[in-house]
């Protein structure tokens, strides 16, 4: 089990640029089951895909691949001629908002959206918009959501990740990577990791994700991983208090961070004295959550709660 | 992440008051008549013009620097003199002794350096003035728009304890604060608008101005694609008139490309130079005060690693995030703009190669060191894709370079490295 995505997944690319192609291709690579590509302009053509498997991801596969994706005119219709109910937004950033209410509207049951640097009063549209609709949209400006060993959508590199027991959320690239590592290191190995970007307006929030992880019957653990800016992580904390019947570890970034300067993510400033590390910190430590005290702990931080 | 379109500016672009009211009056949003100058004798000939519009006498001084507490700040010259002066000589004296007390102030002002809350010991050099013409204030209140995170749509907040700064009122007289969420469709309803006016105590004449000005300044905000405009005061004069007595603003970064009026506005003396350098690179750099150096890929690795060299006893001198995709010159601009500061005494790499490949990376780190000619101790800290190569690349460099293991190693060797 796992949540979000599974082997049967099928994924269809908005926005086939340079970036769109580089990171279909490494998903092509893992075993994504990538069906198609949406480009307003392109449509009818074939994008071809070839080149050697590493062996890192979807089991029982052949040592190289190649892989025909037929690029449509608008997610409606790639969605009929290829059966994907999900999407990857590689779109670029003053576009992006727009391609993401068209798999909405579509009725895609999840969109990816990788793209970093949209607008914010675009992500408010949106987001109102898709909340009136079907689909959930995780991120912007995330690496994805990948379950080891099935399915890998977005820009992380799937080697790292191993099918495992515990589920990951996290509102940093890279850290996740740091944490999906040491989890791979230590043993436990990831059910789903989800990436829910960094930005102040996301679709997809710790709660949602906790929530699906507290269902889901093959993750025994959740971690996760905020940063300053916001208040998600106390929210999520209050929400681990009431409802949550699984262990949890987590880790904040930014103790050291200056208030009112933004860290590179638009969402990781502290303003009104609001968002500091300190605050969340002990939101989540009196939840029960173990709170690595440095990102080299976050995978003993998982064992550490998982003992309990 | 690299995407097929230019490398943005990722911080959002403040501006100056005078600025604010330019764009505001350009709205149609109302606000004091006031004149930007830049020496004494612009500030004198402003005075004129400015007291014959309006009848009254009365002008204010006040000094254009980002940074917020000009009127309780002083100057580093002239402790006696606050930011923003009040000239009240051209109620006896009329506009000629008006025009003599400006030519005082501006004289005392320009090019020296004024040091308030925001600014920090060091100060900020004003070079430039608003003049602007007294109003009659019946009553000081509070408006501004900015995103509810909570939400994640904008809101328009309020409150009667304007010339307060929102913080204290949220902490000491919450009720105080007014609320209203714009729907990201419909904009700011009408009877949002009437219900704020009213919350703010507004009748007559004042209420109608009220809620027209709500409405201007909601929609201007949104238009363009403000990430804050702040109002403190929003002033009542004595006839009823509405007006913007001051204006905080700053505007959302990845939306400034279809703002080009708002992105001339840029100050790049309001700016730190190294960040202003490492944004032409890609690179998104804050200098900190701390004396080790930190070059991460990703924001929140980088983050994370600040956190770190302070949990093992350092102080990170910068953040510093080269992005998914930092080439030899990236890397090489970023040791520059890291070693230019004097007080870094060593510096840490810390790299987790996904996408991008740690023997790329060590290749980077390599060339730039052997280009820079770096002087000081140097730790390496790669993870994930071709770890092995990227550490033999280092290990063969011949460079004085120290692998670490981990993050946690990395930290403490550099910060062992630095100090003996």
């Amino acid at each position: 089990m796992s949540v979000l995505i599974n082997k049967d997944t099928r994924v269809i690319v908005q926005g086939m640029g340079k970036t769109g192609r580089f990171h279909t291709d490494k998903a092509i690579a893992y075993g994504t089951q990538m069906v198609g590509a949406v480009h307003p302009s392109r449509a009818g053509q074939i994008e071809v895909f070839d080149g050697e498997t590493d062996h890192s991801g979807v089991p029982g596969r052949g040592d190289s691949y190649r892989v025909e994706i037929p690029i449509f005119r608008t997610v409606r219709e790639a969605m009929a001629a290829t059966g994907a109910t999900v999407s990857v937004v590689y779109v670029p950033p003053p576009f992006a908002a727009d391609a993401i209410m068209e798999g909405a509207d579509a009725g895609l049951d999840l969109i990816v959206c990788v793209t970093e640097g949209i607008p914010v009063a675009d992500m408010v549209k949106a987001k109102s918009y898709i909340q009136s609709h079907h689909g959930r949209l995780v991120g912007p400006n995330c690496p994805g959501v990948i379950t080891p060993g099935q399915c890998k959508i977005g820009i992380m590199p799937g080697y790292i990740h191993e099918e495992g027991r515990v589920g990951v959320v996290s509102r940093s690239g890279t850290l996740t990577y740091e944490a999906v590592h040491q989890l791979t290191q230590v043993g436990l190995g990831q059910t789903t990791a989800i990436g829910i970007g960094g930005d102040p307006v996301n679709g997809t929030d710790f709660i949602d994700c906790l929530k699906l992880f507290n269902d889901d019957p093959a993750t025994e653990g959740v971690i996760m991983i905020g940063e300053i800016g916001g208040t998600a992580e106390e929210e999520a904390a209050a929400w681990i208090t009431a409802n949550m019947t699984k262990p949890v570890a987590g880790f904040i970034a930014g103790t050291t961070a200056p208030a009112g300067k933004r860290m590179g993510h638009a969402g990781a400033i502290i303003s009104g004295g609001k968002g500091t590390a300190a605050d969340k910190i002990s939101a989540l430590k009196a939840a029960g959550v173990v709170v690595a005290p440095t990102p080299t702990d976050m995978g003993a931080a998982m064992l550490e709660a998982m003992a309990d | 992440m690299v995407f097929d379109w230019p490398a943005q500016r990722r911080t959002n672009l403040k501006i100056h008051e005078f600025q604010a009211k330019e764009l505001m009056k350009a709205h149609g949003i109302p606000v004091p008549e006031g004149r930007a100058v830049t020496s004494v004798a612009g500030a004198i000939n402003a005075v004129g013009p400015l007291v014959e519009a309006s009848g009254n006498p009365v002008v204010v001084v006040k000094s254009q620097i980002h940074a917020g507490g000009r009127g309780k700040g002083r100057f580093k010259e002239d402790p006696e003199l606050g930011g923003v002066t009040v000239v009240l000589d051209g109620i006896e004296g009329g506009v000629e002794a008006a025009k003599t007390k400006v030519a005082q102030l501006a004289g005392r002002m320009l090019g020296n350096t004024l040091v308030t809350v925001q600014t920090g010991e060091s100060g900020k050099q004003v070079n430039r003035l608003y003049v602007e013409q007294g109003i009659d204030i019946e009553t000081e209140l509070y408006l501004s728009v900015l995103l509810d995170r909570g939400s994640s749509r904008n809101i328009v907040m309020a409150s009667t304890e304007g010339g307060t700064e929102i913080e204290t009122v949220a902490e000491e007289t919450p009720e105080k604060i007014l609320k209203a969420e714009i729907d990201p469709g419909l904009g700011l309803l009408d009877f949002q608008a009437r219900d704020l006016a009213f919350g703010l105590g507004l009748e007559g004449v004042a209420f109608k101005n009220g809620v027209r000005f709500i409405k201007a300044l909601t929609a201007f905000a949104v238009d363009l694609d403000a990430d804050l405009v702040e109002i403190n005061p929003l002033v009542v004069a004595k006839d009823g008139s509405v007006m913007a007595l001051d204006g905080k603003m700053s505007f959302e970064a990845n939306a400034l490309y279809r703002h080009p009026e708002v992105q001339d506005m840029r100050d790049l003396s309001e700016e730190n130079a190294a960040e202003i350098e490492a944004s032409g690179y890609g690179l998104s750099f804050i200098k900190l005060d701390g004396t080790i150096g930190c070059m991460v890929n990703g924001a929140g690795l980088a983050m994370a690693t600040m956190d770190i060299i302070k949990y093992v006893g350092g102080e990170p001198a910068n953040f510093l995030d080269v992005g998914g995709g930092a080439d030899k010159d990236q890397v090489a601009a970023a040791f520059k703009i890291i070693t230019r500061d004097p007080n870094v005494t060593g510096i840490f790499v810390n790299i987790f190669g996904g996408i991008m490949k740690c023997d790329t990376i060590a290749q980077g780190v390599v060339d730039a060191v052997s280009e820079v000619g770096l002087e000081m101790p140097l730790v390496v800290r790669l993870e994930g894709t071709n770890v092995e190569l990227g550490k033999q690349i280092l290990d063969e460099s011949g460079l004085n370079i120290l692998s670490a293991s981990d993050m946690k190693d990395g930290a403490q060797k550099i910060l062992e490295a630095t100090q003996t």
